[in-house]
């Protein structure tokens, strides 16, 4: 091979044109790819214009606030975040201690109660399953808005208003039909023979669960609770209707109060308020989102 | 230990029976295999002794008791998975001890046996890994680990070997085998490899399509198959068969010409099988016929040719790893009557000289 290049004219040429073939090519490729880096970074700022836009509302001026597209404050208002902590009639401490107590019994509820049905419809046999399963299938259709004049009207016949638990106790009842989905699907692709083994080993149904399935499906768990969570968090419409009481306001709520119809709504608290209202749900995704990709390899099933 | 026995058992799925009302007695210290081909059901009989799957009819008794309603966990016995199924959350140490602490056994004997198996199966430097880090045979180890600790009446194996690649598997049933001879426990074995339930069995039962085909030693298997089934399934390369006409004592084979047989057969059809090392070459044999070989398989210590006959039909023949077959040639294949085996129209075992081989 190093013969023929060395006493063949046309070899050399050859060799020498697809070296410049391949530089023009690496050439091109790095261009494409600054191209393709200024495309994204464009969109990703689009993207988190709003978020940047809020905390630089959080520290403007009020004057400012509404003027301008500008993210840089004239001046950096870190009184907005001391003083809107206080300035509604109830303290945010309290809004945030009913927000996290509903929260964790949501996340809670919704972790343990679509898990058990999920088990029973991945792995149980009784009567009618398939069936069940399209009804509760069908119910992801239901809009909330549907359901919202009946269950109030419930929870009204039971005096649950004006409590957290119209809020809470739904959620130990598996009322949540994706997170079921979810799981189920999880569940099913462990293998059938884990449960066997399980049961030769003496388990029962609810200690196959509890010992074998529910370990190794902390991925299905773990998104199941980081969105469990958000939608709790930022829940507007649920606390609105059921809580009458501001001091049992949840943060969202709190949030709306700043806006007043007939004095001067106080825009740079609320922007300073809303911006610490992301925080929690910040670091649980953060946290949980850990325990997803550790899930995933540690079931390392095959 | 302790024997198993299985009186007219039956399974059905929906309409479909899959089992076709089995019986069945598995002796105290046995190792049985049960063979067959896939979707034989052999797989669903050992899960109905294990009590993974529910009898549609019958009794199973395990050591004189009738199991049909006692659970899986409570008749006292371990079952290795073919895919292994060890938890894989579990290091190996807690899979070998989980089915012992759902028992409420005391610490200290939970140690003492997750040791001795440790102990028996060389796992005792993997103590601490999970499975997913472990090879293919370590996993299949703490599989038989796990049967082990629970020092049942019965083990019951649904084709542990069959996820090993070759070399491995023929290490693994050495130690199977000697694992049998060691613990002395009534072994149940599905296998779909003959090789497997040759070299392991105490006794073989045969099955096809939910039909027990026949049990016995793997010598009487090999020697004495009781009907075509058994004949061409048990042995590799497959019996030859060679269907042909009985008449007044005597069977017409094609190409081989008229084979005497004696008084002990009756007229009709009859199959004569031949196994492809009990083809004699030259001269030797009661009858003859010439062929030319269309394929030489050499594999070694032997060589696997298949001859054509005049009339169009192959023959497998086993010969030597030394001798110097090739393609092309002709070749003089002779059977002997007492070594061959025969068949009447439904399929049975025609048993002419079989008193004067045993």
């Amino acid at each position: 091979m190093v013969e023929t290049t060395l006493h063949n004219p046309d070899a050399i040429s050859t060799a020498e044109e697809a070296r410049a073939i391949r530089l023009t090519r690496a050439r091109r490729r790095s261009r494409n790819n600054i191209f393709r880096h200024i495309f994204l970074i464009i969109c990703s700022l689009i993207m988190i214009y709003p978020l940047l836009w809020m905390v630089s509302a959080s520290l403007k001026p009020d004057n400012e606030i509404f003027g301008t597209l500008w993210l840089w404050p004239s001046e950096f208002q870190w009184n907005n975040y001391v003083e809107g902590w206080d300035a509604l009639v109830v303290s945010f401490s309290r809004f945030y201690m009913n927000s996290i107590i509903i929260t964790v019994l949501s996340v809670i509820g919704n972790v343990i109660s679509c898990s058990f049905a999920a088990y029973a419809f991945a792995r149980l046999e009784f009567n009618g399953r398939n069936i069940w399963f399209s009804l509760m299938m069908m119910t992801l259709m239901l809009p909330y808005h549907i359901v919202l004049i009946p269950q109030y009207l419930l929870f009204l016949q039971l005096g649950w208003i004006d409590t957290y638990l119209p809020l809470v106790v739904p959620k130990f009842l598996a009322t949540d039909a994706f997170f079921i989905f979810l799981m189920v699907q999880f569940f099913r692709q462990l293998p059938r023979e884990l449960d066997e083994a399980a049961m030769m080993d003496g388990c029962s149904p609810f200690k196959i669960y509890w010992a074998i399935i529910m370990p190794l499906s902390i991925p299905a768990m773990a998104t199941a609770a980081i969105f469990s969570f958000i939608w709790t968090w930022q829940d507007f419409l649920g606390p609105l209707i059921y809580l009458n009481d501001v001091k049992d306001y949840t943060v969202p709520l709190a949030l709306r109060m700043f806006l007043s119809q007939d004095s001067v709504s106080l825009y740079g608290e609320m922007f300073a308020m809303s911006v610490l209202s992301i925080v929690p749900i910040f670091l649980f995704f953060v946290i949980f989102q850990r325990l997803i990709v550790q899930g995933i390899a540690m079931s390392g099933l095959k | 230990m302790a024997g198993v026995s299985l009186k007219s058992v039956n399974k059905k799925y929906g309409t479909v029976e899959a089992i076709h009302s089995i019986d069945l007695e598995v002796n105290d210290g046995e190792f049985l295999v049960l063979v067959g081909p896939s979707g034989c059901g052999k797989s669903t009989l050992l899960r109905m002794i294990a009590g993974l799957e529910e009898i549609t009819d019958g009794t199973i008794s395990i050591e004189d008791r009738v199991v049909n309603d006692v659970p899986a966990s409570q008749r006292n016995l371990s079952m290795v998975f073919q895919s292994y199924a060890l938890y894989p959350h579990m290091s190996v140490r807690k899979n070998l001890a989980f089915g012992l602490s759902n028992m409420k056994m005391p610490k200290p004997e939970i140690e003492r046996r997750v040791a001795d198996a440790a102990r028996i199966l060389q796992i005792g430097e993997l103590m601490e890994r999970k499975p997913r880090q472990l090879s293919g045979g370590q996993k299949q180890r703490v599989a038989i680990g796990r049967a082990i600790v629970r020092e049942p009446q019965l083990f019951l194996f649904d084709e542990p070997l069959s996820n090993l690649d070759a070399e491995l598997r023929v290490q693994m049933r050495v130690e199977l085998a000697g694992l049998y001879n060691r613990l002395g426990t009534t072994m149940i074995y599905v296998t779909h490899d003959q090789v497997e339930a040759m070299t392991m069995a105490t006794r073989i039962a045969v099955l096809s399509n939910g039909h027990l085909e026949q049990l016995g030693t793997p010598f009487e298997l090999y020697n004495f198959p009781q009907n075509r089934f058994v004949a061409s399934f048990i042995g590799s390369p497959k019996m030859n068969m060679l269907e042909a006409e009985a008449k007044g004592g005597a069977v017409e084979l094609a190409d081989f010409g008229s084979l005497p047989l004696g008084d002990g057969v009756s007229d009709g059809s009859l199959a004569v099988g031949v196994r492809p090392s009990q083809f004699l070459v030259g001269d030797e044999g009661d009858v003859h016929a010439s062929g030319k070989i269309t394929l030489v398989e050499y594999l070694g210590s032997e060589m696997f040719i298949h001859v054509q006959l005049a009339s169009g039909r192959v023959m497998m023949v086993q010969a030597p790893g030394h001798s110097v077959y090739k393609l092309g040639d002709e070749i003089r294949l002779g059977i002997s009557r007492r070594a061959a085996h025969y068949f009447d129209s439904a399929g049975l075992r025609v048993p002419l000289f079989d008193k004067q081989d045993s």
